[in-house]
């Protein structure tokens, strides 16, 4: 009772604020509406995930909406997934190894204060705060498909700015032919980095000319709201022609270089998983096929499309390299 | 507990225990509470109970024998059948829900796919263990070759295992318990056959 009348206003004629310090009250407020949220959120996941799922409602009290968000022509018009499939069915090993997983242990990443260290081969190095980033270029609304490598798919509204658009501001220099992306490391926020299933921290590259692609963007936010922490908050990448583990999540560092470095998924299985990981139905993983795969929320599996359906605007990137060698 | 004696009841509760599994597979699906890839919930969950029924079963023996309730050995043959019975819906499962009835990519799976070769391998081999499950097939075939027949468990066991391990992506945290467990199993009849 008390606690539905601390999270209620105006429920009812007295206001809990008259009885307590304004100033306690509200703080109390902050937390038992936390605590209980967050509880509720958890059991509500463990029991029944079907019910979270279709409940925006449910989780949006606590994550806020982005505002000037432009449309981009570069958005599918094909059905998007759920939000609450979008943030409870993750891949995020630093909150463990289950898909249901970072949903329940991210929110002990702190996303603020955070920086981005923006180094190497470039004219205007610097260390970015991401409130800075977030003005770094006008926000858009990119509609993409996600193809995991595990062989099912969704499609996102993220909403964030091309990725060209810092490389333009800290100026490359001709050195730069690739740049290496850093997740952050500290297990003490990211507990699944306490076990060894991968080499911490994550690291991941693009060639200097996919960054460029107008298709590559910095992804702060999905559905119109700031990026939940289960999805890689405060910011993560967004590559939708390569299978999702190329595009790395909470990124803290930036550096532009001349020869390639080794993916943390490269360094776990180099048979397994290359540096383009390009999507590709021709080139099956070494343990199971990638010719289809399921979109979340349909019940037959569907063709995968070369480069995840985006071969028009990439494949000419492409041009001449074997890509069963260079998968 | 030293003196629990065998009764039809016990039969009939572990009957129906070993349909929870099940049951809560059709509940879960009735209230929309598969998740977010219900098929590959159903996959898992039958696979992995068709590995614990595995166990369970290789448990019955080493549990008689260690606590001397001899009537242990009703109740494996059922425990058996189940091991069965989940793998015919994990094998639906893929069949149907999986790949669609799509014949040529499940053929092209079992010979491509390491980890579901050795899967259809245990379950193929499952098939004529449950054919001759009953005391019939048992007088007929006469008791050692029976026996030396359905030792065929201990392959197919670690088949399942070495099929679980084979498809995880990089964490092997649960098929290596499972391998344990099984190798704790096995290794218990190698020393109780050499110690005879
Ligand atoms: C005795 C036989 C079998 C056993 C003990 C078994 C056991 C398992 C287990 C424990 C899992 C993993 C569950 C988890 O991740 O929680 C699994 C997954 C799976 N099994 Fe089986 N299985 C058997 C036979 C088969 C057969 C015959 C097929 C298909 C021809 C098959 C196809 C699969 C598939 C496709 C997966 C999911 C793979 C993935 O998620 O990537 N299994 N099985």
């Amino acid at each position: 009772m008390i606690i539905k009348k601390l999270l209620t206003r105006n429920s009812g004629l007295i206001q809990p604020s008259e009885i307590t310090d304004q100033k306690i009250y509200l703080s109390r407020r902050k937390f038992i509406g936390t605590a209980t949220r967050a509880s509720a959120a958890i059991a509500a996941g463990m029991v029944m995930p079907g019910l979270l799922r279709n409940s925006h409602a449910a989780t949006s009290l606590s994550v806020k909406k982005l505002s000037n968000i432009r449309k981009s022509a570069l958005s599918t018009q094909e059905p998007q997934t759920p939000y609450g499939d979008v943030t409870i069915y993750n891949n995020f090993y630093e909150f463990g190894t289950d898909k249901d997983q970072p949903a329940q242990h991210a929110h002990s990443l702190k996303t603020r204060p955070w920086t981005v260290v923006v180094e190497g081969e470039i004219k205007r190095p610097k260390t970015y705060d991401i409130d800075t980033l977030l003005k770094l270029a006008p926000l858009e609304e990119r509609i993409y498909r996600l193809r995991c490598v595990e062989g099912w798919s969704m499609v996102i509204p993220w909403i964030g700015f091309p990725l060209s658009a810092l490389i333009k501001q800290v100026e490359p220099t001709a050195n730069a032919k690739f740049i290496e992306f850093t997740t952050l490391h500290d297990p003490k926020q990211m507990p699944g980095q306490r076990s060894g299933v991968l080499e911490w921290p994550y690291v991941e590259g693009l060639r200097i000319d996919e960054a460029m692609h107008p298709l590559a963007i910095l992804a702060v936010g999905l559905y119109g709201e700031v990026l939940p922490n289960q999805n890689g908050a405060p910011i993560r990448l967004v590559v939708p022609w390569k299978y999702g583990f190329k595009s790395i999540k909470s990124i803290v560092k930036i550096r532009f270089i001349e020869k390639a470095t080794a993916s943390s998924w490269m360094k776990a299985g180099p048979h397994e998983y290359g540096y383009f990981a390009n999507v590709n139905p021709a080139v099956d993983h070494p343990r199971w096929s990638q010719a289809k795969e399921r979109r979340i929320g349909e019940f037959l599996k569907r063709d995968t499309l070369p480069f995840n359906g985006y071969a028009d605007q990439v494949a000419d990137m492409y041009a001449g390299l074997d890509l069963n060698r260079f998968f | 507990m030293q003196h629990m004696q065998y009764s039809p009841a016990i039969k009939g509760a572990l009957f129906f225990a070993c349909l929870i599994p099940l049951g809560r597979l059709v509940w879960f699906g009735l209230h929309n509470q598969l998740g977010t890839n219900p098929i590959e919930f159903i996959t898992h969950s039958t696979g992995t109970w068709t590995l614990n029924f595995l166990l369970i079963t290789l448990c019955i023996t080493p549990l008689r024998q260690l606590s001397g309730w001899s009537w242990l050995i009703k109740l494996r043959r059922m425990v058996g059948l189940y091991a069965f019975f989940y793998a015919c819906l994990h094998f639906i499962t893929y069949i149907w829900l999986d790949q669609f009835f799509d014949v040529a990519a499940i053929i092209k799976d079992v010979i491509k796919r390491p980890f579901i070769t050795v899967g259809f391998a245990a379950f193929i081999l499952l098939i004529p263990l449950a054919l001759t499950s009953t005391h019939a097939m048992l007088k007929k075939l006469g008791g050692k070759r029976w026996q030396s027949l359905h030792r065929l468990i201990y392959l197919i066991a670690i088949l399942g295992v070495l099929h679980f391990w084979w498809l995880v992506k990089k964490d092997i945290t649960e098929p290596l318990i499972y391998a344990v467990i099984l190798a704790s199993l096995l290794g218990y009849r190698v020393i109780n056959s050499n110690s005879r």
